[in-house]
This record gives structure tokens, C-alpha cells and sequence, in this order.
């Protein structure tokens, strides 16, 4: 894989390096989001300084388990992924995105873009996958989400590689991780030893440069050490070593083998058709649209809201839903992110970050259904 | 296209009554959006201002321009509403969007439409294309089945086809009163009767899903093989640009690989239940 | 013999025919009578003994049921190089349904007491027969199955 950010280049930050960091890009007018501790979860949400960031905090994953706790470490990015992606701020769980005026015996109607200027900080590599993802299904061709690439094209990205798998991590396996090696503009990794606290930092875009050297300005800058890349590299590798799940390789085809299995039927009996693994997949894009009047029904708005193929309306057609048995919903699901993805966007739609396992309530595992699929029968 | 996610405003030229629950549309452009262009079997999406927006699929002549007709069913919220529209009322335009019939394709050989109930709107803009450049046709035949003789669509034009000698009209219902004289049954019965060469042949089919099914067998028997079927699926189509998600077909969007799809390509799994 | 060689021919042309043995045909032939039908004639009604079925070589007919307090339902049409009437080969052989022109009909129609008797002594003669009823069956089966679905109609109605 090709590197952007060049190690080589890396310097060194410290926790105040950080915080200056970020109120640096708030200075700037980024609204910065990153990693903090709420409602038992770490969660992506404003920050204002280094302070907000989750520190001594690690989180326990497995199938249907999510439990955070504190360690005793001042490690900043010890926790890995919570159930929030950054889809939340990039194509938002409900958007305005037209609005509509009564006149006369006609209407007008003007197309809405809300494009904030986000910072996204802690970008972990599965989700910088997922952010490339989503941007080929908002650009497919023949179509351009404006709203989407408004908000895009805007972001700030900071990357932080993992130094530390949870139990329901497989990106190793999807290709995707644990290291961020390409689309940031700046890339951390933290290093803890001993004696020292810092972050390896390296820049992956110009605009990534100029922040590093603001922060040179500032004083807040060393070069790094041979040491400390070896460092991050090692915390890195041993993050990859660690990872127990993973994914079948030949999934694509597993599933486009297997529209019909008796898995299906199994997996129906526990899922519950919650749609929790839809909303906190980083990739998941299916949204619905609401058109709303005010009360005197003068001006009408459409808002766009995410939706899921596990709900029984979405694929409702005249006289009926098309996928009316839970199974038949698994089998999209499933088969749409790991296979048909593919045929459509001509890239991975899973980038192994696990949150559906930890998030699904009955803890029902993609890696495993795909396993059962190609136990019985290809 | 002018945006793809910005109704256009259009004003309601006329509103014709065509069946109990079912009516026309002639719409014309009063914003910039002058030149509406669009292929035999694309849809547009329409806006009902404050209630809501439906894929209607374009059922007027694609060699008219400045002007969009749509045939409308009343069969849910925005389209209910929609038949309380009148002349002058104005509605919300996106399109055209899809994929379209293989007229240039078609071009040298027979053509065989079949269709059912509303399937006929989206198939008129093909059967006025065919009837336009009628010499570049070999023979047409349509066949068409409807529930009864009163849910006939376009009753008028399909008795004006058939009046012409160089295409066979075939129709035929459900069930019928006596004051009924023509074909009772399937419309799969009517194909070994169709005036076509199946082994020449391009076959145009929108119906249900079932009623397609039966078609695909129907003509395979007659010799029409599966990439001279082409066949216009209906699914959930919302945003019509490929990125709500909601009319995915296997691995096809509905609103822009199809709706119109050759059949040897989604044949493998048209018969998939729940897909 | 001259009227059965004519019949024979006429047989020899309809789609129901199609390859059959011409021994076997001619032996067909032997029940059978020319018939002509102006148009709105019942050719059979519901209840009625199936004596006879019929071979359609010009003409459609409606198969029709009697609905009280209102107009007569017509359920299939039935059109040349068709069949109709089948009742004749299922005992008790007794009419389902009415059959009615819409207009003028040519029509063969066969002695069903005739044919029971020679495919009862000659088993291979049922056997030709069967092998031609059940797929005309098979199809009004299913295409009855399909006409139940209602498929046009509206599914909010």
C-alpha cells in the first residue's frame, strides 16, 4: 500500500502539542470532533483541548459486549472504536437538504447544502477505509452527493494508527489496518514507554505540513528519534499481532454462492432486526427521505435521514415490502456489504472495524456467519 | 439534467381520467429546465409539494418536446394525493433518470411488447417510438392483459394500433362480462398467437413480478432467448441517484442500472425470493 | 368413409393433432362430425352430459358460469387451433362450466361415448389421448391459478 505520510518526516508532539494542535484548528474554524468518554462509551463528539480526550480509558469488546475501563496509564488512545463513526458528521444522521415555499398556485424550491467545517480527530485506519468508501458511493459515476463532498472536501482529518486491537477487530484481514497509511492530513501515533509520553507525528497533505509547521512556531515540535518510529511501529505491529478475528477471503464469493442456505433461516431465529449493526457501521449509507410542511403548509422541507435494510419499509413497494422475513434482511445486509459492494463500487464495502459484532444486542458475528456459510457447502 | 436532487417545477397542462384509480399527467417546465429530453422506458421523480415524492415512469411521446406526460396509480400516500391535482396545479420534477428500452437495438427485427395493467404507461413512449419509425421494425406485436375490460389503459390508442395493418394488438382480460368479445385469460396465452418470429425477435416486458415470471418461460417457448428479454423491474426507488439504498436488486440500483435490465443479466437471480 | 377421409383431413390440420399417428388419427376420425356455430350459441351448458368434445378450427368461444342477479362471467376464451371441453374424459363427464360462440365457430366435435369405447380397447389409443389433455389441462390450471392472483388489481383496493 502506498504511503502518504512519510514516517520519515514524522516529528515528535507531546500531550501539550496536542492541545495546541487542537485549538489550532479551532482557531482556524474547525469545528474539531474527536474521541471522548460519555454514557459509558467513547463516543465522537466536540473537543475542546486535550483534556476532552478519553485518557485511561481502554474498552472491552466482544460479540454484544461494550464495557470501558480504567486503566492505569495516561495513554490518550488506548480505546479503540465506539459506536459512533464519522458518517455521523460527514453525511449526518438527519440533514435538511431541500426546502420549499408556497406561491400562489405553484411552490420554489431551493436545495439546502449545511457544510460545516469539521476537524476530525482519532481517525482510526478502519474508519479512514470507511470514509474512502463512502466517498465512491456518494461519487458513483453518473451521480455527486454535494452536500456530502462540501462537508468532505472540508474535513480536517487526523489519523491516529492503533496501538491496541479490541476483541471484535478484524481489519487486519480486510486490509484496512491497523495502520493509516494513506488519506489524512496529519497522522498520530502515540507512544508510552517508561519515560516518555509523546506522539509521532506525520503530515499527509499540505495542509497537514503547514499544521506541523504552526505548531513548529509554537514550539511544540522535536524531530523524532529513530527511536520513537521504531517505537510506533512496534506498538503498531503488536496491535496487528494481537487481532483474534478475521475474515474469510473468499466472503465476495461465499455469498454470492449462497443466495439460498439454510444459515439464513438459523440467523433469523437470533437477529432481532434492530438495525444497531447498520447505524453503527462506518460504510452503511442507506438513508430515506421525509417531506415535512409547517403547520399553515406555506414551506415545506425534505430531510434526509439514515435508514437501514433491516426495517421492514425499506424495501416496500407498491402492495408490500419486498424483503418481508428477517432472513431475507440478514442475507442484504450481509451480502451487500461483503459481496454485491464489490460488483458496485468496484471496492471492499467492510473495512473490519468490528462495531456491528460489539453493537449487535445478541452478538451475532460477520466473520462467523460467513465461516458457517462456507462450512457446509460451497 | 439540471441538479438531480432539485425538484424543477412543472405546471399541470391537463389531467386526463383514465381508469378508476388511475390518471394522466401532462406536464410542462416553467423553470429553466425548458429542454426536457428524455428515452423511452426512464422515470422521473415527482414532487407533491408538502407530501412527498414517487418514481413515475414516463409514459408520453419522448418525440414531444417542452412537455412530460405521466400516468399516475393511486395506490399510495403521495399518489392518492396527487389525483385531487387539477390544471394549473403545479408539481415537482427530477429526471429522467434509468436505464431504457433497446430501441436502436430492436432496429431489423420483430418487436414483441408484453405487458399488463400499468405496465403499458412505461412501454407507450417504445410503442410511439416503433410507430414513428415504423419501417425500421420488422413486425410489433403487442399484447397486453388487464383485469377487466374497464381497467383497460389507453383503451382508445390500443384500438387505434390495432386498427392499423402493420401492427397486431392483442389484449386480454381477467375475468369479463358477456358484453365482452375479445380474449379472456393469461396474457402468456396470447404469445403462440402473437404475430412474431421468436427467433427474431427483441421482447419489451413490464407487468408484476409474476406476471413476468410467467412471460420470460412464455416467450423462451416461443424462441425468444433471455438477451432479447428485456424486462423494467420496480423497487423502492427514493433518491433515484443511486445513494439511499432502497431499490438495490442483487447487486443492481434499480433507479440507475435499471429499471429497464437485458434478463440474461439479472436472470440469475430474478427468481431469488426476498432479494 | 368419403365424409371420415375429409374429417381425417381436417384433423390432420388442427395443432391438437400435431404428429399424431395418422392410424391412430384415422381411427379418430371415425367419431368424429363437422359442426357450425353462429355466433352467441351455446355449444354446451354447465350440468349438462359431456358427450362430445370439440376441436375449434375457426372461430373463439367463451367458457363462461352463470352468476344470479348479475351478467354471466366469462372466465377463458378459447381460440382456434384449440381445444374445448374437456369434461368429456373425466368422469361422471358432466359440463363444468358454459360454453358459448363469439362468433361464428367451426368446430370437429368428437363422439365421447365413441372415443371412451376405442381407448378402453385400445389402451394405446388412451395413451395418445392423455398425452395431448393433460398439458391443455396443466396450462388451464395454471393459468386459472394466475388469473386468481388478481395481479392488476389494486393492492390497497
Amino acid at each position: 500500500m502506498a504511503k502518504c505520510g512519510s514516517a520519515k518526516d514524522a516529528v515528535v508532539i507531546g500531550t501539550d502539542g496536542l492541545d495546541a494542535l487542537i485549538k489550532l484548528l479551532a482557531k482556524d474554524g474547525y469545528d474539531v470532533i474527536g474521541p471522548r468518554v460519555e454514557s459509558g462509551a467513547v463516543v465522537l463528539e466536540p473537543v475542546d483541548g486535550v483534556d476532552d480526550l478519553p485518557a485511561g480509558w481502554a474498552d472491552e469488546q466482544d460479540g454484544g459486549h461494550y464495557r470501558l475501563t480504567k486503566i492505569d496509564s495516561p495513554a490518550i488512545f488506548e480505546h479503540v472504536v465506539g459506536p459512533h463513526t464519522w458518517k455521523r458528521y460527514l453525511s449526518p444522521p438527519a440533514q435538511t437538504i431541500l426546502r420549499a415555499r408556497k406561491r400562489g398556485k405553484g411552490f420554489s424550491v431551493e436545495e439546502v447544502v449545511d457544510a460545516p467545517k469539521y476537524a476530525l480527530l482519532g481517525v482510526r485506519a478502519c474508519d479512514l477505509k470507511a470514509i474512502s468508501l463512502q466517498d465512491r458511493v456518494f461519487d458513483n459515476g453518473d451521480f455527486v452527493d454535494k452536500g456530502y463532498f462540501a462537508r468532505r472536501n472540508k474535513a480536517f482529518v487526523i489519523a491516529v494508527n492503533c496501538t491496541r486491537a479490541a476483541g471484535t477487530c478484524f481489519c487486519v484481514s480486510m486490509n484496512s489496518g491497523p495502520e493509516a497509511s494513506c488519506g489524512f492530513d496529519l497522522g498520530l501515533t502515540e507512544i508510552l514507554t517508561k519515560t516518555k509520553h509523546v506522539f509521532l507525528l506525520a503530515a499527509g497533505s499540505e495542509r497537514g505540513r503547514k499544521a506541523i509547521a504552526e505548531l513548529k512556531k509554537k514550539k511544540q515540535v522535536k524531530a523524532a528519534a529513530a527511536a520513537d518510529r521504531a517505537a510506533a511501529a512496534k506498538a503498531v505491529d503488536a496491535a496487528a499481532k494481537s487481532m483474534k478475528r478475521k475474515m474469510r477471503k473468499d466472503a465476495a464469493r461465499l455469498l454470492a454462492a449462497n443466495r439460498e442456505h439454510p444459515r439464513w433461516e438459523e440467523v433469523a431465529t437470533r437477529c432481532l432486526s434492530c438495525a444497531n449493526c447498520t447505524m453503527v457501521c462506518p460504510t452503511c449509507f442507506c438513508s430515506t427521505v421525509e417531506d415535512v410542511t409547517d403547520l399553515k403548509g406555506k414551506t415545506a422541507e425534505r430531510v434526509r435521514r439514515w435508514d437501514s435494510c433491516f426495517t421492514h419499509d425499506f424495501s416496500y413497494i407498491h402492495g408490500g415490502t419486498v424483503r418481508r422475513l428477517r432472513s431475507s434482511r440478514y442475507r442484504h445486509w450481509i451480502t451487500h456489504k461483503l459481496s454485491t459492494w464489490h460488483d458496485q463500487f468496484q471496492t471492499q464495502g467492510c473495512v473490519g472495524c468490528g462495531r456491528c459484532i460489539t453493537w449487535c444486542p445478541v452478538g451475532i458475528d460477520i466473520t462467523e456467519e460467513v465461516r458457517e456459510l462456507g462450512k457446509r457447502r460451497t | 439534467m439540471a441538479d438531480p436532487m432539485t425538484p424543477e417545477p412543472f405546471r399541470i397542462e391537463r389531467v386526463s381520467r383514465e381508469l378508476a384509480d388511475t390518471f394522466t399527467l401532462d406536464l410542462v417546465p416553467v423553470g429553466d429546465k425548458r429542454d426536457f429530453d428524455f428515452q423511452p422506458g426512464q422515470f422521473n421523480m415527482l414532487y407533491h409539494f408538502g407530501v412527498g415524492e414517487v418514481p413515475i415512469s414516463i409514459s408520453g411521446d419522448a418525440g414531444t418536446k417542452g412537455r412530460v406526460t405521466h400516468t399516475v396509480r393511486a395506490v399510495g400516500t403521495v399518489t392518492e394525493s396527487m389525483a385531487d391535482l387539477k390544471k394549473g396545479d403545479m408539481v415537482g420534477v427530477r429526471g429522467p433518470f434509468g436505464s431504457t428500452w433497446p430501441m436502436e437495438l430492436a432496429e431489423g427485427h420483430d418487436v414483441v411488447i408484453v405487458t399488463g395493467g400499468i405496465g403499458l404507461a412505461p412501454l407507450r413512449p417504445a410503442i410511439y417510438h416503433v410507430l414513428a419509425n415504423r419501417g425500421k421494425y420488422g413486425r410489433v406485436a403487442i399484447l397486453y392483459g388487464a383485469r377487466t375490460p374497464s381497467d383497460i389503459l389507453y383503451r382508445e390508442e390500443l384500438e387505434a394500433w390495432s386498427a392499423r395493418l402493420d401492427v397486431s394488438v392483442e389484449a386480454t382480460v381477467d375475468t369479463a362480462g358477456t358484453d365482452w368479445t375479445g380474449n379472456v385469460g393469461v396474457v402468456t396465452k396470447l404469445l403462440p398467437r402473437g404475430n412474431f418470429d421468436g427467433r427474431d425477435a427483441v421482447a419489451l416486458v413490464c407487468g408484476p413480478e409474476v406476471m413476468m415470471r410467467f412471460t420470460v418461460h412464455a416467450l423462451n417457448d416461443q424462441g425468444v432467448t433471455n438477451d432479447c428479454i428485456f424486462v423494467s423491474m420496480e423497487r423502492n426507488m427514493k433518491c433515484a441517484v443511486g445513494f439511499c439504498g432502497h431499490c438495490q436488486f442483487g447487486s443492481r440500483f434499480v433507479c440507475k442500472d435499471g429499471p429497464v435490465f437485458r434478463f440474461d443479466q439479472i436472470e440469475d437471480i430474478f427468481r431469488v425470493k426476498g432479494i | 368413409m368419403a365424409q371420415a377421409e375429409g374429417l381425417d383431413k381436417l384433423l390432420s390440420e388442427h395443432p391438437f393433432f400435431r404428429d399424431m399417428d395418422t392410424k391412430v388419427r384415422g381411427i379418430v376420425a371415425g367419431c368424429a362430425k363437422n359442426e357450425v356455430f353462429e355466433a352467441g350459441q351455446y355449444v354446451f351448458n354447465e350440468g349438462g352430459q359431456a358427450d362430445k368434445f370439440y376441436i375449434l378450427r375457426h372461430g373463439s368461444i367463451a367458457i363462461e358460469v352463470d352468476v344470479p342477479s348479475r351478467e354471466p362471467l366469462i372466465l377463458e376464451t378459447v381460440n382456434d387451433g384449440e381445444i374445448f371441453g374437456w369434461s368429456w374424459i373425466v368422469p361422471p363427464y358432466r359440463r363444468t362450466f358454459d360454453a358459448r360462440t363469439l362468433e361464428l365457430c367451426r368446430i370437429v366435435s368428437l363422439d365421447a361415448k365413441c372415443l371412451r369405447g376405442k381407448m378402453e380397447k385400445d389402451h394405446s389409443l388412451g395413451y395418445e389421448f392423455y398425452k395431448r389433455f393433460i398439458p391443455v389441462m396443466a396450462e388451464r390450471l395454471g393459468a386459472a391459478r394466475l388469473q386468481l392472483l388478481d395481479l392488476y388489481g389494486n393492492p390497497r383496493a
